[in-house]
């Protein structure tokens, strides 16, 4: 069965200097994919270059369609929804107007898709009116979350979710995550610094160094892996 | 002295002679002639000092027609009712102009980017009707014409032959040495300038202010420094103007001036003193070339504006960019070359 | 007290037209970072290819409609092809580039209508009589200037505020990244925008030739130096402050130049250098103005 996202060799540039030396990763449909490495380690230039923000050579397929080359509103309107680093939210903007804009390719059902995201969010409703900004940091990774949803999404972009936040707050975060996965088949790549947590909410994982895939394999046996658990897991 | 200093010497001197021939053979070029020579060495003069302030500093001046006007003025007024030889209110202008740059430079720390281009366009747009102002009359006697010719303390009063040297000169021909001797010499000073540790201050400013105070760079003092020198040169160029043209007046000094000058700095490129002659010649020329092109009113605007555009879209880096492009495939070769040494 | 009140109301009305030519200073400037100094040339344009329409037969109020429209295209087509290419650029860049602008635009002007006078019919777009208010004369067209002004400006409140593309628009001026994620075609917003500047500033170029017959190719200089005064007093990013810097401008220059008789400092020619001295103590004083954000600078 064809993946549900493919990346091959992928290149990708910032002016003169490449980030990505060829990359190649997939995700199944409804997986649960992580991309771990270091600072630096191309992660999340790779979520960019699927979201066609930065300029790149080589292969992306979703749903066996090409979207190598495409603008970042081509693949949003793909089915693809990317939740950015710095959540990518607009602050000035209410959390209601954020939600709104999630929406914005839909052009019906957006109460439906508003009640959907409320049952997994559901102190959206008290805080509507509210300025994104001025939300927490774990409100606001949960309202970036939210807003990616309202755009029914095949494949969920995430980087780094955990970054700044109290670990209460983002286990609640991937306890989400897994439910939708579950319930819903949500496929979803994410990109984290937080080894652990990635190996144990993901079925498979790719390890990144110098803009190139260094190991992949399933989480389980990656967690064991001697070469992973002195580098990311710390033992 | 390594390769590459000797290969920068030997151009610097070549492009020196070359500057001289160039003055002059100039005017015996077609179509030119002494007196849009002079021209060309007024704007040369105004947009070096222009390129140093937002070319060397990054700080965008729109009004740098103001400091022209405030040279002319000064050379203007001394002759007129002071009495003074003209030779001599060029320095004074200097000082007068460098003065003023110094009062705009400080309030324009405060400014950046686009707020300091906004203030000094409002600026530019104010000059005409400052200087046309009743109040101001011991100055700018109200915006009437302050008429030079036939004045004792003008060079050749104006129109009469002028001697140097055991040589007669015309008028013409004597405004428009005059010019580029200083233009020159200017030229010489900003490049020594721009060469030694005002013109590294000033460069650190530009490509980021908070770098180079933490490296400790007075970057206040090489701002307000840079806006001085830069408005000292504009107020040279100013007050050659009158002295070329024999008289000051408001009309002389419009708002547009200003916009002259920096679409040659832009044109020239900014940050570099090799493109300065061709934003003089553009923004001199051009118009020129227009009004043959068709005598039609509005023309001249029209091609002006459209070859502006396209200078901006195609070669944002200016004449002296678009140099550095085409040579630097020469330009690596001595530097890979040198380093190996 | 009834020349205070006139003046005001009189000051109101040019003050609308600095408002309309502020407000598509601060669209353009929100969502593109830059400032259109070719504004009020553009605007100057599209009134003589309106004077052109009514010359060749077509009613006033049609060739208004007709000239809004074609602005509107032409602000489109100005940011797609040529403004998108400094956008995001070097600050001097898209300086020169609208400053070309308003040499080209200024040249076209001339050339093609060159420098015969020309003025709209009489009475166009509103009556030159007045009212009698209680023993203050009110112009009719300064009302109709206002009239018109508050129509638009609720008209674009309602455009940004309620429609999901104004959500868009105002989207893709706070976070263009952000925007394009979720599906916004955000050039073609940013050319948007363009285009209802180009609208306004026709508008502002059509009141400017009504209040100030007959039409001259410099008309809108002064005006652009008093909008960007506006833009600037009001914060170069707030639609709001555009309107009240204007009005606030147009009252207090009449203001200033009616009372001056008492003083004698001769301010009547002196209204661009008030216009920039005002520029200058907001910049210095509160760069925001008085309805921007001030930001935070992070070092």
């Amino acid at each position: 069965m064809t993946p549900l996202l493919e990346l091959e060799d992928v290149e990708a540039r910032y002016g003169p200097v490449r980030a990505l030396h060829g990359v190649s990763l997939s995700v199944g449909e409804g997986e649960v994919v992580a991309v771990l490495g270091g600072n630096g380690a191309g992660k999340t230039t790779t979520l960019r270059a699927i979201s066609g923000l930065v300029s790149t050579a080589g292969e992306v397929r979703f749903a066996g369609e090409r979207i190598s080359r495409a603008s970042p509103e081509r693949v949003a309107r793909a089915g693809i929804a990317h939740v950015p680093e710095g959540r990518g939210l607009f602050n000035e903007l209410s959390v209601y107007d954020n939600l709104r804009l999630g929406a914005f390719l839909q052009r019906s059902g957006f109460d439906e898709d508003y009640e959907r995201v409320r049952a997994h969010f559901p102190w959206l409703e008290d805080r509507r009116d509210q300025q994104a900004g001025t939300l927490s940091g774990g409100e606001q990774q949960m309202l970036a979350i939210a807003r990616a949803l309202m755009a029914r999404p095949r494949l969920l972009l995430l980087d780094e979710p955990s970054l700044g936040l109290a670990p209460l707050v983002v286990r609640e975060i991937f306890a989400i995550l897994g439910d939708l996965n579950e319930k819903e088949g949500l496929a979803v790549l994410v990109v984290e610094q937080n080894a652990k947590l990635a190996l144990r909410s993901s079925s498979r994982a790719y390890v990144l160094e110098v803009g190139r895939v260094a190991l992949e394999g399933p989480s389980a046996e990656l967690a064991e892996n001697e070469s992973v658990r002195k580098a990311y897991l710390g033992y | 002295m390594s390769r590459l200093a000797t290969v920068r010497a030997a151009v610097t001197a070549v492009a020196l002679v070359a500057g001289i021939v160039l003055v002059y053979f100039l005017p015996h070029a077609d179509r030119i002639g002494y007196i849009k020579g002079s021209q060309l060495g007024v704007y040369f003069i105004a947009i070096l000092g222009l390129n140093i302030v937002t070319g060397y500093t990054g700080q965008i001046s729109l009004g740098h027609g103001a400091f022209m006007a405030i040279g002319g003025y000064t050379t203007a007024i001394l002759v007129s009712e002071h009495g003074v030889r003209d030779l001599w209110t060029i320095p004074i202008a200097a000082l007068v102009a460098g003065l003023a740059g110094f009062v705009v430079g400080v309030p324009a720390l405060r400014l950046s980017g686009l707020y300091l281009a906004l203030a000094t366009f409002g600026l530019a747009l104010a000059m005409p009707a400052i200087l046309s102002w009743d109040k101001l009359d011991a100055v700018t006697k109200s915006g009437q014409e302050i008429q030079l010719f036939n004045s004792p303390h003008l060079l050749g009063k104006g129109f009469e032959d002028v001697h140097f040297l055991g040589r007669t000169l015309s008028f013409n021909h004597a405004v428009y040495y005059l010019t580029w001797g200083i233009a020159l010499l200017l030229l010489a000073v900003a490049w020594l300038i721009l060469r030694g540790a005002p013109g590294r201050a000033f460069r650190a400013v530009r490509d980021s202010e908070l770098a180079a105070t933490s490296s400790g760079v007075r970057v206040a003092t090489y701002k307000t420094l840079a806006f001085a020198i830069s408005a000292a040169y504009a107020g040279i160029a100013g007050s050659l103007f009158v002295i070329a043209l024999a008289f000051a007046d408001p009309q002389s000094f419009p708002a547009t001036l200003s916009l002259t000058l920096i679409v040659g700095a832009a044109v020239a490129g900014l940050g570099s003193l090799w493109g300065v002659l061709a934003g003089a010649a553009f923004v001199q020329f051009l118009p020129d070339f227009a009004v043959h092109i068709s005598k039609a009113q509005g023309v001249p605007d029209t091609v002006y504006g459209a070859a502006l555009i396209l200078i901006v879209l195609l070669l944002p880096t200016g004449v002296a960019g678009g140099l550095r492009r085409a040579l630097s495939p020469l330009t690596t070769r001595l530097y890979t070359r040198s380093q190996s040494q | 007290m009834t020349q205070f009140l006139q003046q005001v109301v009189a000051g109101l009305a040019s003050g609308s037209i600095y408002a309309l030519l502020a407000l598509g200073i601060v669209i353009i400037y929100r969502s593109t970072g830059i400032v259109n100094f070719a504004q009020g040339e553009m605007a100057t344009f599209t009134t003589f290819v309106a004077w052109t329409l009514v010359d060749h037969g077509v009613g006033y109020w049609g060739a208004f409609a007709l000239t809004l429209v074609i602005a509107f295209a032409g602000g489109i087509a100005l940011e797609r092809t040529i403004v998108r290419r400094v956008e995001g650029g070097p600050v001097i860049t898209a300086v020169i580039l609208t400053i070309g602008l308003f040499i080209l635009l200024g040249g076209l002007s001339n050339w093609i209508w060159k420098a015969e006078v020309r003025s709209f019919p009489p009475d166009r777009p509103f009556p030159t009589s007045a009212w009698d208010v209680g023993g203050v004369a009110i112009s009719k067209q300064d009302a109709g200037i206002l009239a018109v002004t508050v129509v638009l400006v609720l008209a674009l409140w309602a455009l940004f505020q309620l429609t999901k593309l104004g959500l868009a628009l105002r989207a893709s001026a706070l976070n263009p990244t952000a925007s394009r994620l979720v599906g916004i075609r955000v050039g073609w917003m940013l050319a948007l925008g363009w285009g209802l500047a180009a609208a306004l500033g026709a508008v502002a170029g059509l009141f400017t030739a009504a209040a100030n017959p007959p039409l001259d190719p410099n008309m809108m200089r002064p005006v652009l130096i008093y909008a960007l005064a506006a833009a600037v007093l009001g914060g170069l990013e707030s639609p709001v402050g555009a309107i009240v810097g204007g009005l606030a401008i147009g009252v207090v220059l009449n203001l200033i130049v009616t009372y001056d008789t008492h003083v004698h400092l001769d301010l009547d020619r002196m209204r661009i250098p008030m216009a920039f001295l005002a520029i200058l103590i907001v910049l210095l004083v509160r760069p925001a103005g008085i309805f921007g954000r001030t930001a935070v600078r992070r070092v």
